[in-house]
């Protein structure tokens, strides 16, 4: 099952490149334009050790903000549970932050931030906090109302149920939301490292982009969408074998 | 045991603008199994969730004990869902209510009660390891390790098939004597196997209305000739209540 996974996989990544040289050939674009495979190949593998660099920057600033947001997603959801008034206050400014564009808001974060990792990270936080909140606080509310029955007539502390109920039972929300963040957080980023930016995979590809070395600017976009594959699918097997009651219903490959 | 008795009080009980009970007072032997019986929407869970606390009673409506102490820190509750917690172990879930209360669980009579419902060796499974008698027996051992006078129980064995549910009728009928129980059913025979009174909620509002109870101590004999009589007259009774 799973050498057959591998080769869909390789028969996939096989037809990308074949329609690519099609489109190559078809369109007769100049290879600043649109380079072929081989010499985007050629690109990466004789400028390693610059896009390597470039790629460790991104992904240290991606895995920080994603810490961040979550951590700061999970206490916003908690305390707008936990606490009445917070509800009240905080939700809607929550829900107005929302209509901001987040992408807007990048110089002002490089102004205030500076040209370093911190700008980035408070971008990639900021762009999964949503998120994971309402992920996180939907689940929360979202608890059995029979478990909640039961606590009642055992005559559970809120506090406990809190914790031993409505946390554990929103577990599987959370989780979605944060597979939801590992596959944006690199978005968060990449756009700070366009805005203003010394080192960092979008700061290569802008530079790339402006000289016309497309094939370097391929290069780099392919370590960073493998770069967000490998975080999404770390992130999502580490969520499922921390939650092993979650019914998973698609256990066979062939569920509809 | 010493259980004491029940007495409820309502004027009435609208839900949204629908009159679902009418006034009456019924007042709850101690020590007995009362079961209720009735068409759906009769109102029958509705009068199990007042007295169990999960629905504000209405204006001049009154519940206490007979030894004048208080009702709802005392009562179990046992659903028709099993309402086990997914990620906890048997033995957490049955001692859930102490966890709750941020008490010390007593590990002890937890294991006990796990045997006496027939789980024992089991205690380490998770729900989704057992089938679903096995998980509504837990959620009877997590009724028992609560150890309330008062036992509430709203179609418990209604989600398992005939086979486990006569068993699981047996195993209740045999933990729970001596408390003072309220069960509600829509099964005739499980009404007539376990009753020590028998009461069906008819009309619109819905009133209470005395059956008569086979002879025998409960658990009665599901094949004994006047159960089976009664039966088939109970189910008349039904069938008039819902037309």
């Amino acid at each position: 099952m799973k050498g057959a996974a591998a080769l869909r996989l390789l028969v996939s990544a096989v037809g990308l490149v074949v329609i690519w040289y099609a489109v190559v050939w078809a369109t007769d674009a100049p290879h600043f334009m649109l380079p072929t495979p081989r010499r985007v190949a050629e690109t990466l593998l004789r400028q390693w050790d610059i896009i390597a660099g470039h790629a460790l920057v991104t992904l240290a600033e991606i895995v920080a903000g994603l810490l961040a947001g979550a951590v700061f997603g999970m206490a916003t959801a908690l305390l707008v549970m936990a606490w009445p008034p917070g509800r009240r206050w905080l939700l809607p400014v929550l829900v107005i932050s929302q209509a901001v564009p987040v992408f807007a808001i990048a110089p002002l974060l490089v102004l205030w931030m500076g040209f370093g990792a911190a700008s980035k990270i408070a971008m990639a936080a900021i762009i999964i906090f949503f998120p994971v909140t309402t992920a996180f606080y939907d689940g929360m509310r979202r608890t059995e109302p029979g478990w909640l029955d039961l606590a009642r007539t055992m005559g559970a502390t809120p506090r406990a149920v809190l914790w031993r109920l409505r946390v554990p039972a929103a577990l599987p929300a959370l989780a979605s939301g944060l597979r939801v963040a590992a596959a944006v957080a690199p978005i968060g980023a990449v756009v700070g490292e366009w805005v203003g930016a010394s080192s960092g995979l979008g700061y290569l590809m802008l530079h790339a982009n402006g000289r016309s070395e497309t094939d370097q600017m391929f290069a780099a976009l392919i370590v960073l969408a493998a770069m967000a594959l490998a975080l999404y699918f770390a992130v999502d097997r580490a969520l499922t074998a921390l939650l092993p009651w979650q019914p998973d219903s698609i256990t066979r490959e062939d569920t509809p | 045991m010493g259980s004491p008795g029940l007495h409820i009080r309502i004027p009435g009980l609208t839900i949204g603008t629908w009159p679902v009970l009418g006034g009456f007072a019924l007042d709850f032997a101690p020590g007995q199994t009362t079961v209720l019986l009735g068409p759906s929407g009769s109102g029958k869970s509705s009068l199990l969730r007042l007295m169990a606390g999960l629905l504000p009673l209405p204006a001049g409506a009154e519940l206490s004990a007979s030894d004048g102490g208080p009702v709802t820190s005392r009562l179990a509750w046992m659903a028709q869902q099993d309402l086990l917690l997914p990620w906890l172990s048997l033995q957490e879930n049955v001692v859930l209510g102490a966890r709750l209360r941020g008490e010390t669980p007593d590990m002890d009579r937890a294991r006990a009660m796990i045997a006496a419902v027939g789980l024992a060796g089991r205690e380490a499974a998770l729900p989704a390891q057992l089938s679903g008698g096995m998980r509504q027996r837990a959620a009877l051992a997590r009724t028992l390790v609560e150890d309330r006078p008062f036992v509430l129980m709203d179609e418990p064995f209604s989600a398992v098939d005939a086979p486990t549910r006569h068993r699981l009728q047996e195993l209740s009928a045999k933990l729970l004597a001596g408390r003072t129980v309220l069960l509600v059913t829509h099964d005739p025979l499980e009404a007539l196997r376990l009753a020590d009174r028998i009461l069906v909620l008819v009309g619109h509002p819905a009133l209470p209305e005395e059956i008569a109870v086979p002879a025998g101590t409960p658990p009665r004999p599901a094949g004994d000739a006047a159960l089976l009589a009664a039966q088939a007259a109970l189910l008349e009774r039904l069938a008039e209540a819902v037309a």
